[in-house]
């Protein structure tokens, strides 16, 4: 078993730390807040020979992923780290990473995306990025982005997946915060996370392999994107799979969602990375109060845990989803469209009422999320269900 | 440097069969520039653009070295990270310590000149240990010959057309050679496929050098340029002996010419054969032509100033 150690350390300290502990061949990254402090942090175990790594101090988050997947490509095992506009200008090249099949390990801080332009926690970042083909994870706290990020290596990594893994945290909520976190030491890590053996390096000179051909009309450009469809569909056992062994290690639960209070739940929220800590605590509160309130944790997004979801509200009356990122024009936010079609399968489909909040940072307080709850309890005993998205607590 | 019969047994690392047109100039550079890498093995990166869309349709590939494509703007950015992952992976036991490779971006002025200029310039600053190409043809060959950065001032292209209100391109080309060696890095070119001697030579120089070099190599097009086939190498020979495209390399610095122009021929030698400056030549244009031949003086005679200083 691994020795853990219990410290107190913000979001991205330990990300750092865990980057450090998945000892990376080649970094390259860009700084941009709320992010900045991994890749400092991490520019300073190479300050100290603490890391092996080649750090590449490239000139845009364009060039950061670009050099990525030259590194990754090569044969190294790769990570980098960004938030909002550069997660934005490196969307070319996520798709890239992607359908090269490289397994590159990204964090990202999520933040909103300008104009205007604001540099606190939404998920409007990362919901531009839900479609290029990488695996996604939420983390809730400090602790869940560490060991998001170690995990995140094995699944990539995986032979049966090859596929670049972005492991997430809310900017400044889970970035800035101190935390209790626990670390695991560095032979632990190590072994868990393995010797990454690429496939087809460019670096094997001997076997010379072409990259990033073209493939048009004639080419099999349509069965290259079926077979990474297969692959993100067969990443589902591994996530698992990692999951379970990570949590054997750590002592700590995983699971693609995690669910509280879901075995009788009448009303239940549904929401994604830092907010489900709140979401928990209101819903304990009510449940004191007599209101069989759940929570259904959303941790991985891509691939997403449509039967798993579905599952969970099988009994519930009414359900809300919380999005922290908008889709301007379509019925609801990213999170809402999802669990809406998840529910289309099921043998029950209740009320589904979508709430965008907390977009550029506003506050999500605790009475806004017990409001939620109220107005399911209400549409549960048959009060009408309002039409259309819900902005919750927009002055 | 090689001679000759060296270089005759030197291995192509560009097979022919690729589909790149008869008579394009790019094939030539890159079989130029390669041979200079001498017998170490060389790791090509290349930007979208004509010479890679030509060479690795899949499942082809004419390249008998390793190859990678990333996008348009960011050969440098990609060939920096190959390089960083060869140094990480040494740094990690993975590759022996004595392992020699080299390392070679392509990219035509479009993905050099316009949109991977940031991430050339950044790739040059850091210090990687590259060699950066451009083949220069002075458009978007690729995409149909649209106007860049690098094409001539009066030269048609089809977003810098001909017509009542404008002939041709508005605008003077960008000097690039110029601005990669404000980069003080340790060696700068500009060279020609019509001079191969001189263009490997250069290339060996690039590829030996510790840290990153620049090689602006001129390529003629000969469907974007509107000349017969068999013509690329004659076009590029004259725009070297009318000044257009002068040879020399900048070492540490110091900038010296490497091919003397004894008796520089009249600009219009090398813009009357090609198709895409015919309208220079109808009457009422005197004047853009007198224009082209008082730019390429005046930018011979701030080279020789600069050959004298250094
Ligand atoms: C970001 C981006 N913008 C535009 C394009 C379209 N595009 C592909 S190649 C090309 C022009 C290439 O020109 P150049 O670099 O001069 O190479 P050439 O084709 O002339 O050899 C363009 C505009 C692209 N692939 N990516
Ligand atoms: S269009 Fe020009 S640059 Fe492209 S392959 Fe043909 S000759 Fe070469
Ligand atoms: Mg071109």
């Amino acid at each position: 078993m691994p020795t853990q150690k219990t410290v107190a350390a913000t979001g991205n300290t330990v990300v750092a730390e865990a980057m450090r502990q998945c000892a990376p061949d080649v970094v390259a990254a860009y700084p941009i807040t709320p992010q900045t402090t991994i890749v400092e942090e991490f520019a300073a175990f190479v300050a100290k020979g603490r890391v092996h790594t080649e750090y590449v101090t490239v000139e845009s988050e364009h060039s950061a992923m670009s050099a990525c997947v030259g590194a990754s490509a090569a044969g190294a095992r790769v990570m980098t780290a960004t938030s909002s506009q550069g997660l934005a200008l490196m969307w070319e090249e996520l798709h890239i990473a992607a359908g090269m099949r490289l397994p590159i390990v990204m964090a990202n801080a999520n933040r909103a995306l300008s104009a205007p332009i604001n540099i606190h926690c939404d998920h409007s970042d990362i919901m531009g990025a839900r479609d290029t083909g990488w695996v996604m994870l939420f983390a809730e706290t400090a602790q869940e982005a560490y060991d998001n990020t170690i995990m995140a290596v094995r699944v990539a990594e995986n032979d049966d997946v090859l596929l670049p893994v972005m492991s997430t945290l809310d900017g400044f909520i889970t970035t800035h915060s101190i935390d209790r976190v626990e670390l695991m030491d560095d032979e632990s890590v190590s072994a868990f996370v393995g010797e990454y053996v690429p496939k087809y390096p460019l670096l094997d000179l001997e076997n010379p392999v072409t990259h990033g051909s073209f493939a048009g009309l004639d080419g099999p450009f349509f069965e290259f994107k079926k077979a990474q469809r297969e692959a993100i569909e067969r990443s589902r056992k591994v996530i698992n799979d990692v999951g379970a062994e990570f949590s054997k290690l750590s002592g700590r639960p995983f699971g693609m969602i995690e669910t509280w209070g879901m075995e009788d739940a009448e009303v239940a929220i549904i929401v994604l990375g830092s907010t489900a800590g709140n979401v928990r605590h209101v819903a304990r509160g009510l449940r004191d109060a007599g209101m069989k309130a759940g929570v259904v944790k959303v941790r991985c997004f891509r691939p997403f845990p449509f039967a798993e979801i579905a599952e969970a509200l099988l009994g519930v009356k009414a359900v809300a989803v919380m999005d922290r990122a908008e889709s301007f024009g379509a019925e609801g936010g990213p999170l809402f469209l999802e669990v809406r079609s998840a529910l289309y399968d099921s043998s029950e489909r209740m009320p589904v009422i979508d709430y965008i909040y907390g977009l550029g940072g506003s506050d999500v307080k605790l009475e806004l999320i017990e409001s939620v709850y109220k107005d399911l309890t209400d549409i549960a005993s048959g009060v009408e269900a309002p039409a259309g998205l819900v902005y919750l607590g927009t002055r | 440097m090689a001679n000759l019969k060296e270089l005759t047994h030197r291995e192509d690392r560009l097979e022919g069969g690729h589909r790149l047109c008869a008579g394009c100039g790019a094939s030539i550079a890159v079989r130029q520039v390669l041979l200079g890498a001498g017998l170490e093995p060389v790791v090509v990166g290349c930007a979208t653009g004509c010479l890679e869309v030509s060479t690795t349709i899949y499942p082809y590939s004419a390249w008998k070295t390793p190859f990678i494509h990333n996008a348009f703007e960011n050969a440098a950015a990609t060939v920096s990270g190959v390089e960083a992952a060869f140094k990480g992976l040494k740094a990690a036991g993975k590759i022996p310590a004595d392992k020699r490779v080299k390392f070679v971006a392509f990219g035509g002025d479009g993905g050099t000149y316009d949109i991977g200029l940031q991430s050339l310039s950044g790739a040059m600053e850091r210090g990687h240990d590259m060699v950066y190409v451009c083949y220069d043809n002075g458009a978007y060959m690729n995409t149909g010959i649209q106007r860049s950065s690098a094409t001539p001032k009066g030269a048609w292209a089809t977003t810098a057309q001909v017509g009542a209100a404008q002939q041709g391109k508005q605008q003077r080309r960008k000097d690039l050679t110029a601005i990669m060696a404000a980069h003080n890095i340790p060696y700068v070119a500009q060279a020609s496929i019509s001079h191969w001697k001189d263009l490997t030579n250069k290339a060996e120089k690039a590829f030996a050098v510790q840290g990153p070099a620049f090689i602006n190599v001129f390529a003629p097009c000969p469907r974007g340029w509107r000349i017969p086939y068999n013509k690329t190498v004659e076009i590029a020979k004259s725009a070297v002996q009318t000044g257009f495209w002068p040879l020399f390399e900048v070492e540490d610095g110091v900038w010296r010419q490497t091919v003397r122009v004894v008796n520089r021929k009249p600009i219009e030698e090398f813009l009357k054969p090609q198709g895409r400056f015919k309208h220079l030549f109808a009457p009422g244009n005197e004047a853009l032509l007198a224009e082209m031949q008082s730019d390429v003086d005046h930018q011979w005679d701030a080279l020789q100033s600069r050959f004298n200083c250094s």
